[in-house]
C-alpha cells in the first residue's frame, strides 16, 4: 500500500494507522466512543495480508493483559478503548510499566466519572500523565488534535515506546474519534520479521535458544535493595524522555501579552478565539501540548515571565492547570475555564471567559 | 553388590531434569508445586521442546516458577495469565504456549480469562493445581474449599449458605466447544505421577497440534494450608478431596 | 532369576524433609535422619537400610524437591 490520501474519522484514521504502521497485534473490547478502531480493523482483515493478529477481548482487563503478553514477546501490540475502559487496565498498564515494555494504548475519552456520557471529554488527564495504576511510573502521553495527528502519534508512539521500552497512550479526546477530516495514510511498513524482533528486543520472550539464559518477565521483585534499584531505573527513563520528548506547539507567542494552554480538539477551538481576540486588538498566544507527558515546562515557564496572566481551556474541571501552574511558579495568575459532561465550548465562551478574568486582573 | 558398584552413570534410571535448575524451591516441605514443576520441565525436555517454550505463571505460591525450570517465562497479574498466553500464543504460533495457574486464580479472580480463552479454543495448555486453598497469602479460602472445610477465612469450616459451593471448574470448561483435553490428576503417587506426566504431554501436544485448550487439573495438597504433615496431607486429599473432584478424563476430543 | 540391586543417591541440601520419599518406598528403606540437620534445619531423607533398595525410583518419582537419584542394577 502506497501513501493515500483519505477522509475518515479519527478513529478509523488509528485503525489504518496502525495496519500501516506493521503493527503486530491488537486487542481491545468496544465501548463508545472509539469502537470504529476495533470495527475498522476487523473489516480492513490485516491478517489477510501484513498477518497483523486482531482480537476482541472479553473485557478491557483482558485486552491489556494480551498488551501485556504480546509486549512480552517483542511485538508491537495496541489496545484502544474510552475513560470507564482504561479505568480497567490500570493495572495491567502499571504492570507494563513495571515490566519496561512497548506499547500503546488510545484511550478517546468521554465524560465521566463513573459511566458518565459517551459524550467528548479530557477528563482523564491526570489519570494519563500520573500513571494512573499504583506505584511509581510514568508513560508517554501523545495529545491529538487533528484526525491526521491521529494517523500519526500511532506511528510515533510506537516509535517513542520502543526508543525508551515503555507503555506510549494516544490521549484523544472523542471529538477527536468521531470527526471526520482529510488524512494523508502511510505507506505501508513491513512487520518485523522474527530475527528482528529477536534482534531488537533481545529480553523478549520467544522461547529460549541453548545459547542464552531463560529471559524472564516479571514486576516481583520482594529484594527491597532490588526492587529501589529497578525503581531508579524507571526513574532515569523518565528524566531522558523528560529530556527528550517534549513536544508543543505554539502559535502568535512572540508578541502575546495573555497566553491561552489547551491540549486536544479544544485547542483549535481556542486557536479561532484567539483570531477573533487579535482582529479586536487583543494580543493572545497559544501553547498547545502535544505531550502531555512530558509536559512543556520550559516553554511555558518561559511565556509566565512576559505575559500578564494564562488560561487554560480544558473539558474538564481544571486538571492540566496544576501543570500549567507549575510551569509558571506563581509568577502570573494563571485561570480555568472548562465544560463538562461532553459539552464543548464555542470561540466565543472561550473569548468571554479570557475577557473576565482580564477584567478581574484590574479590579 | 556393593553401593559404589550400583552408583554408577551408566545404571542410573532416575535424577532430576536438567531444565529443573538447582535453585533451592521456596515450597514448604511436601509441596504438590515441586513434582508438578518436575513434570512440566520432563515432559519439555523429552519433547525437545525448551527454545520454544513459553511458561506464563500468574499471582499465587507459582508465580516464581520462573526461578526453577529453565526456559522464557512471563509473570503475570492475579488471574490473567489466559489472556496473557492468548496473545503470547497468536503472536507467535509455533511456539510451545502454557500457562501454570492456581485455584483461586483460575476459579476466582481470573475465571473471565480462562473461560474464555478456552471458549476461543487457544492454542494453550492449562495447568491447574487445585488445593482447594490460598496457599501464598496464608490459607484462606478457595473457590476450590470443600464444604465444611476450615481456612483463615472461613475459622469455623466452609458453609454454602454464606460462602456458595466448591468450583468443579474443569467439569465447567470441558463443556466448552474450544477445549480439546480436560483431565484431572494427582501426584500423590509414583502411578498418579505417571499418569499426570503423560497428561501434561498430551496437553502439550495438543496446543502444538493446534486443537484447541487443554485443561489438566492437578488435585494438589497445601500442607501447610491445611495445617497437616506432607503423608497426613496426601491421605487427607485422597479421602475428602477425590470425592468432590474425582480423579480422570473428563473430556477427550483427541484421537489417540 | 533375576536379581535386583538398587541404590539412591540425595542431595541431602535440597532435601526438605518432608517424609513423601519415605511413605512411597516399598522396600523400607529410607527414613529421616532422627537427630541430624542440613543447613536449612530439616531433617533430612537418608538411606536406612540401603540393602533393600530395589532401584524402583517411587521415592524419586514423588519427591517435591527433586533430591533423589536413582540407579539401578539387574544381574541375571
Amino acid at each position: 500500500m502506497k501513501e493515500e490520501v483519505r477522509l475518515m474519522k479519527g478513529n478509523e484514521a488509528i485503525a489504518h494507522a496502525a495496519v500501516r504502521y506493521g503493527a503486530d497485534g491488537y486487542f481491545g473490547y468496544p465501548i463508545t466512543p472509539q469502537s470504529e478502531v476495533l470495527e475498522t480493523l476487523e473489516a480492513l482483515m490485516p491478517w489477510e495480508t501484513t498477518g497483523m493478529v486482531v482480537l476482541q477481548a472479553e473485557s478491557e482487563v483482558a485486552s491489556i493483559n494480551m498488551v501485556y503478553g504480546g509486549a512480552a514477546t517483542g511485538k508491537a501490540v495496541m489496545t484502544s478503548s474510552s475513560s470507564p475502559g482504561i479505568s480497567l487496565m490500570q493495572e495491567g498498564l502499571s504492570y507494563i510499566a513495571a515490566g519496561e515494555l512497548p506499547c500503546l494504548v488510545v484511550n478517546v475519552m468521554r465524560g465521566g466519572p463513573g459511566l458518565g456520557t459517551i459524550h467528548p471529554s479530557q477528563s482523564d488527564y491526570f489519570q494519563a500523565t500520573r500513571g494512573g495504576g499504583h506505584g511509581d511510573y510514568h508513560f508517554i502521553v501523545l495529545a491529538p488534535a487533528t484526525v491526521q495527528e491521529m494517523a500519526d502519534f500511532v506511528g510515533l508512539g510506537f516509535d517513542l515506546a520502543f526508543k525508551y521500552r515503555t507503555p506510549a497512550m494516544l490521549l484523544a479526546d472523542g471529538i477527536v474519534g468521531q470527526m471526520m477530516e482529510k488524512v494523508v495514510l502511510p505507506p505501508q511498513r513491513p512487520r518485523r520479521t522474527e530475527r528482528e524482533v529477536i534482534e531488537q528486543c533481545p529480553w523478549a520472550v520467544t522461547g529460549r535458544p541453548s545459547t542464552r539464559k531463560p529471559n524472564i518477565m516479571t514486576t516481583l521483585e520482594l529484594d527491597s535493595y532490588k526492587m529501589e534499584e529497578n525503581n531508579r531505573r524507571f526513574q532515569q527513563t523518565y528524566a531522558l524522555i523528560e529530556q527528550n520528548e517534549v513536544r508543543y506547539e505554539e502559535y502568535f507567542t512572540d508578541d502575546a501579552e495573555y497566553l491561552i494552554v489547551a491540549f486536544g480538539s479544544i485547542a483549535r477551538i481556542c486557536l479561532k478565539a484567539i483570531e477573533d481576540a487579535r482582529a479586536a486588538g487583543l494580543k493572545v498566544g497559544l501553547i498547545r501540548p502535544i505531550t502531555l507527558w512530558p509536559f512543556p515546562y520550559a516553554p511555558i515557564s518561559e511565556m509566565s515571565r512576559k505575559v500578564k496572566g494564562i488560561l487554560t481551556v480544558e473539558l474538564n474541571a481544571g486538571q492540566m492547570i496544576q501543570d500549567v501552574r507549575l510551569a509558571t511558579e506563581g509568577r502570573v495568575p494563571v485561570w480555568h475555564f472548562g465544560r463538562m459532561g461532553g459539552i464543548v465550548p464555542n470561540p466565543q465562551e472561550v473569548l468571554d471567559a479570557l475577557n473576565a478574568d482580564i477584567a478581574s486582573l484590574n479590579k | 553388590m556393593k553401593q559404589e558398584e550400583i552408583k554408577r552413570p551408566e545404571n542410573k534410571v532416575y535424577s532430576k531434569p536438567a531444565l529443573l535448575n538447582d535453585n533451592p524451591m521456596h515450597y514448604c516441605p511436601g509441596c504438590s508445586h515441586g513434582v508438578v514443576h518436575k513434570l512440566v520441565a520432563e515432559v519439555i525436555e523429552e519433547m525437545g521442546a525448551e527454545h520454544i517454550a513459553i511458561g506464563v505463571a500468574p499471582v499465587g505460591c507459582a508465580v516464581f516458577a520462573y526461578n526453577y525450570i529453565d526456559i522464557d517465562w512471563i509473570e503475570a497479574a492475579h488471574g490473567r495469565a489466559p489472556a496473557v498466553a492468548t496473545a503470547a500464543k497468536r503472536l507467535n504460533p509455533d511456539r510451545l504456549v502454557f500457562t501454570y495457574q492456581g485455584d483461586g486464580d483460575l476459579a476466582a479472580i481470573g475465571t473471565a480469562e480462562t473461560i474464555h480463552a478456552a471458549n476461543r479454543g487457544e492454542n494453550i495448555a492449562i495447568i491447574f493445581i487445585n488445593n482447594a486453598i490460598y496457599g501464598m497469602t496464608g490459607g484462606q479460602m478457595a473457590p476450590t474449599t470443600l464444604e465444611g472445610q476450615v481456612t483463615a477465612t472461613t475459622p469455623y469450616g466452609r458453609r454454602v449458605d454464606l460462602n456458595g459451593y466448591p468450583i468443579k471448574i474443569s467439569d465447567l470448561l470441558s463443556q466448552l466447544d474450544g477445549t480439546c483435553f480436560v483431565t484431572r490428576q494427582a501426584v500423590h503417587t509414583p502411578a498418579a505421577v505417571r499418569k499426570a506426566k503423560a497428561a501434561i504431554r498430551k496437553a502439550f501436544e495438543n496446543s502444538m497440534a493446534g486443537k484447541g485448550t487443554s485443561v489438566v487439573e492437578i488435585v494438589s495438597t497445601c500442607n501447610s494450608g491445611w495445617k497437616l504433615s506432607p503423608a497426613k496431607a496426601n491421605e487427607w486429599m485422597v479421602s475428602n478431596m477425590f470425592e468432590k473432584y474425582p480423579l480422570g478424563d473428563i473430556k477427550n476430543t483427541v484421537s489417540k | 532369576m533375576a536379581k535386583v540391586y538398587g541404590a539412591v543417591e540425595i542431595n541431602s541440601e535440597r532435601c526438605k524433609g518432608c517424609d513423601l520419599c519415605v511413605v512411597a518406598c516399598p522396600a523400607d528403606v529410607l527414613g529421616l535422619q532422627p537427630k541430624e540437620v542440613n543447613n536449612k534445619g530439616y531433617h533430612f531423607a537418608y538411606a536406612a537400610a540401603p540393602e533393600n533398595c530395589i532401584g524402583c525410583a517411587a521415592c524419586a518419582t514423588v519427591c517435591p524437591d527433586g533430591c533423589i537419584e536413582v540407579y539401578r542394577v539387574v544381574e541375571k
